[in-house]
């Protein structure tokens, strides 16, 4: 009940702090709408479907997977600068739980995750996307899952480099080469069959088929349970992982 | 209230490719009692904040044993969280949180429930007169300002024991006059205070006991008066133009003594007679005297012996 209350305690605070700035809003819905308008036109004939609703059931998932890594993976820029202002020694000198305290900002990244996720959801009904509520809402938790996951890596990854200057080529550089072997832009089934080799390799690329199975309306399609299985089994790791060093980390 | 035992700390530090293992704290034994005010004493590097790091659970030792406010350390560090407080050097609060929400959250992750969070809150923002700048966002607070918070979050709890790294670093003399009365206040609300400085005068004027500690280990202990009255005598200071300082010293050589840039100290048993004789010696050597003067040791003087240096310049 402790690690609960504990968790209800940071994320309050992260929330109350995230409202407080509302400008991530704006900024975290105008860069995906920007391709929804711009670059999902060039879909229809690329990828050569027969109307946009297609376009945007391949499209959409890829985009909304987009955002939970790469807005879970740049979580970390808050922590350093949390750091340095030594909130977080503050805290690891209560008897807070550790866990909570990595759960706590996990989750505000999750919600605010989500929320994006619903604005571009309803924007890309207005052209036509079309998705079962009970489908959709199994995308969200897939979306949830990972954005736990990149989150606390990144969480991590901050509390051992304590840097912003290392931090941010390190994502850069991990973030790249999953972003291009998910098959989130256009699917992987369009790639050479070596691509294929590698892309089976990355666990996001089974995110990515499952979240389109899911807004394809597959919902059986086994792409489905197994990206949120590896998704979930990441994400118990990533904050296992993060949380020991939240116990740990000096300084 | 604190009792230590051969604690110690080494870390691994990186130079290029050769690795280096940099004995932070070694073998720091303790003993503080309650109520007081203790001072750690020591330039910066001694292994201060080390020390205290540990003791608020917030680094495991490497060796020795600490029990703090009744709590053992090294077996439930938990325990010691829930009776200890600590404020760190580099501050502790979010820029665009206010005072009380920093407060009343602190007063929760240490278990309270909201309304006592409140109340406690309220209450503390009081005594350190923050009240008018409590809905305040931090980043709006001056220095000495911020530093009050900062204190009031670590003893927001009520804890028997707390600890302030260097809590007046930085902070201009009026606010660092201000910090120790509210030092003192905590102690009169029955709190024992062990703080860190480097400032000779603060623990001269503030602790009621100092241990002095230089390169890990602990050098001297006990009351300030006590430490200066085991220097015996008298300190003689003799001003000199920096090229006449080793002359100065081989002239003097008869007495016990420490050479600077521009002057030398004299430790003698009684300044009033040494002094016309070091002025002969002088005299008789043909060095141009600058200045004299005679004063009882200090702390500074009391770390010099101890450790062959003196704290301002190290």
């Amino acid at each position: 009940m402790k690690l609960f209350r504990d968790i209800s305690l940071i994320f309050n605070r992260q929330m109350q702090l995230l409202l407080r700035n509302p400008v991530w809003i704006v900024v975290g819905v105008f860069q995906p709408v920007m391709y929804l308008l711009l670059f999902a036109p060039l879909l229809k004939p690329a990828l050569g479907v027969r109307t946009n609703a297609e376009a945007y059931e391949i499209f959409v998932p890829g985009l909304l997977v987009l955002l939970a890594i790469f807005g879970g993976l740049f979580q970390g820029f808050g922590l350093i600068a949390e750091l340095r202002a030594g909130v977080i020694e503050r805290s690891r000198v209560t008897p807070v739980s550790r866990v909570a305290l990595l759960l706590g900002r996990s989750l505000r990244d999750t919600v605010s995750l989500i929320a994006q996720a619903v604005i571009i959801t309803l924007l890309a009904l207005a052209f036509d996307l079309r998705v079962f509520l009970g489908n959709l809402l199994l995308a969200y938790l897939m979306l949830a899952l990972i954005s736990l996951m990149t989150s606390a890596v990144s969480y991590g990854v901050a509390l051992v480099v304590k840097s912003e200057d290392a931090l941010a080529p390190l994502m850069n550089t991990v973030a790249q080469p999953l972003l291009l072997l998910s098959g989130i832009l256009l699917p992987m089934t369009y790639a050479p069959g070596w691509l294929q080799g590698v892309a089976d390799w990355n666990p996001f690329s089974w995110a990515v088929n499952g979240t389109r199975a899911l807004f394809r309306g597959d919902l059986g399609a086994p792409d489905v349970w197994q990206g949120l299985l590896i998704m979930a089994v990441l994400a118990v790791l990533a904050v296992a992982w993060a949380a020991r060093l939240f116990a740990k980390s000096v300084r | 209230m604190i009792e230590t035992r051969g604690l110690r700390k080494s870390f691994i530090s990186r130079q290029g490719r050769e690795k280096k293992t940099v004995e932070a704290v070694r073998g720091v034994d303790l003993n503080v009692a309650e109520g007081e005010i203790f001072g750690f004493l020591g330039p910066n590097g001694a292994g201060k904040t080390t020390t205290l790091r540990m003791l608020a659970t917030l680094i495991e030792p490497d060796d020795g044993t600490a029990t703090i406010a009744g709590a053992d350390l090294r077996a439930d560090p938990g325990e010691v969280r829930r009776r200890i407080g600590y404020v760190a050097q580099g501050g502790s609060t979010w820029d665009d949180s206010t005072a009380r929400e920093e407060l009343v959250l602190q007063a929760r992750l240490y278990g309270a429930s909201k309304a006592e969070a409140l109340s406690r809150s309220a209450h503390v923002l009081e005594s350190f007169q923050l009240s008018e700048y409590a809905d305040r966002k931090c980043k709006t607070y001056s220095g000495g300002q911020r530093r009050r918070v900062d204190i009031a979050l670590g003893i927001i709890h009520e804890p028997r024991v707390v600890f302030l790294d260097e809590p007046t670093t930085g902070l201009d003399p009026q606010s660092r006059a201000h910090m120790w009365d509210e030092v003192r206040r905590l102690r009169a609300e029955g709190m024992t205070v062990f703080i860190t400085t480097h400032y000779l005068d603060e623990a001269d004027a503030l602790c009621d006991r100092i241990s002095i500690m230089d390169n890990g280990e602990i050098v001297a202990s006990g009351t300030p008066a006590d430490l200066k009255r085991e220097i015996s005598g008298d300190v003689v200071r003799v001003g000199l133009p920096v090229s006449a300082v080793s002359a100065a010293a081989s002239a003097l050589e008869a007495y016990k003594l420490e050479t600077y840039e521009d002057n030398v100290r004299l430790y003698v048993d009684d300044g009033a007679v040494a002094i016309p004789q070091i002025l002969r010696a002088l005299d008789a050597a043909g060095v141009p005297l600058g200045t004299i003067e005679l004063h009882r040791p200090s702390l500074d003087d009391v770390f010099l012996t101890k450790t062959g240096r003196s704290l301002r310049e190290s």
